[in-house]
């Protein structure tokens, strides 16, 4: 068995001394994993960063097997990400939910397209949490958990939608939400579209897309604790989102 | 068979360390054996003692055959000025090269999703409770340069606060490295920090 693809380094992990095992996300097959012979060297330890767009050729005796790789760089992300601190916490909040989600060689070529533009723009700061936001709802789409937002649950009318329901991910309106306001997620003016949202705006809809991720991956994984690098971006977004807030109240 | 069941024993033994594989363990043995007096004996004896005394040091986490190691315990160096490192390997490496004068911080990994390693596993509430308690004006973060590594740095900027100031390593063109064989990221990050001449 062989085959040759590109792929973005999701993650990687020392297997005996000079060896690793990588987990690549690729457009034809998906996440993929496989031993990677003398990756610790001191020519090709620089490539293997998370993030990085490897050019790969995998081959092994069985389809079943773990196989192993041959990689070429293509593109490295690892100058970005070690200077910038929101493009790290961004890109490994990318590459852990990939690698928590994604069922192994399973093929999802759209999510791994849009998944390659988001981190080609990881420092563009001022698009980048709204396309991670975008990102993620893609990704509960791609995962069959996609959220309605087209109109309101309780009334159908599709005008001042304000809240989504935890339960079944749908759109609630200010009218429809009743008593049940408080029990309610946020859904914030950039689901619905928009090419600009304040960072305030962007963390609020992370919690919607957050509540569905760890409800489903949760199900879906079993005991596997969600990533915590998600957890960071959002604070670190929250955070910057609260300095920004106060920063505007400041200058008003 | 029997009469070599102790020395292969040796070399199945030997073959577990780093750096070695079942061939040159057997080399390594043979060699022993033949200057046992020079090699085998001394060796048996240190690795004894080094068995029965190693331990790491209650307070930063370096290696050593007191339960306080010589760099703590040292008055000559440095107060005030804390260098975390990821592993002992790290701390050794940066005692090499001598430049160093203060005190360590052996983390003892870095956060890591993939292997599921969070901050309770780290040393990092002792760091804390080190800078908090001995005076330290400034930390030195030299942990790796890997996304792992860095995490973990932004991760104890956090945990520090404004308690300490903080740095890091830099970045770029290794001594005796020669820029066509650098990577991509490399050489942006040392363009990124050059400095006037």
């Amino acid at each position: 068995m062989e085959w040759r693809d590109e792929g973005i380094l999701l993650g990687i992990r020392r297997h005996g001394e000079s060896a690793a095992i990588l987990e690549l996300f690729t457009p034809s097959r998906g996440r993929h994993v496989g031993v990677l012979r003398g990756a610790t060297s001191r020519k090709i330890a620089p490539i293997l960063q998370p993030g990085a767009q490897l050019s790969v050729s995998w081959r092994a005796r069985l389809e079943d097997h773990i196989g192993s790789f041959t990689v070429e760089p293509l593109r490295s992300r690892s100058a970005i990400v070690m200077s910038d601190r929101q493009a790290l916490e961004g890109m490994s909040a990318v590459t852990s939910l990939l690698i928590h989600a994604l069922p192994e060689r399973e093929a999802h070529l759209s999510l791994y397209r849009r998944t390659e533009a988001l981190l080609d723009i990881l420092d563009e700061y001022s698009v980048w949490p709204l396309a991670y936001l975008r990102w993620e709802l893609a990704l509960l789409e791609e995962l069959g958990y996609g959220l309605d937002l087209s109109r309101c649950a309780v009334t159908g009318v599709n005008e001042r939608l304000d809240f989504v329901s935890p339960r079944s991910g749908r759109a609630v309106s200010a009218e429809g939400a009743g008593e049940w306001v408080d029990r309610l997620l946020p859904l914030p003016p950039c689901f619905l579209g928009g090419t600009e949202a304040p960072d305030s705006e962007v963390a609020a809809g992370l919690v919607t897309t957050g509540h569905f991720l760890r409800q489903h991956l949760t199900d879906q994984t079993g005991q596997r604790p969600f990533p915590g690098a998600r957890q960071r971006f959002v604070d670190g977004l929250s955070r910057r989102g609260g300095l920004a807030q106060r920063q505007h109240q400041i200058d008003q | 068979m029997s009469s070599t069941r102790d020395i292969d024993a040796l070399i199945a033994m030997m073959a577990k360390l780093p750096g070695l594989g079942p061939r040159s363990a057997r080399r390594a043995v043979l060699h022993m054996i033949r200057k046992r007096a020079l090699l085998l004996t001394p060796l048996a004896d240190l690795m004894q003692t080094v068995a029965a005394t190693a331990r790491e040091c209650l307070n930063c986490g370096n290696v050593g055959t007191s339960d306080i190691c010589d760099i703590c315990a040292s008055e000559k160096r440095a107060n005030g000025i804390l260098c975390v490192v990821e592993d002992v390997a790290d701390l050794w490496a940066m005692e090499r090269s001598g430049t160093f004068k203060g005190r360590y911080h052996v983390l003892g990994g870095t956060l890591s999703a993939l292997d599921q390693v969070g901050p309770s596993q780290l040393r990092i509430p002792k760091l804390i409770d080190r800078v908090a308690t001995e005076g330290i004006t400034e930390v030195i973060l030299a942990l790796n340069a890997t996304v792992d590594g860095q995490t973990t740095a932004h991760y104890i900027a956090d945990e520090l606060g404004g308690r300490a100031a903080l740095s890091s390593l830099a970045q770029g063109v290794p001594i005796g490295g020669e820029l066509d064989y650098l990577d991509d990221g490399t050489i942006t990050a040392a363009l990124n920090a050059r400095k006037r001449l």
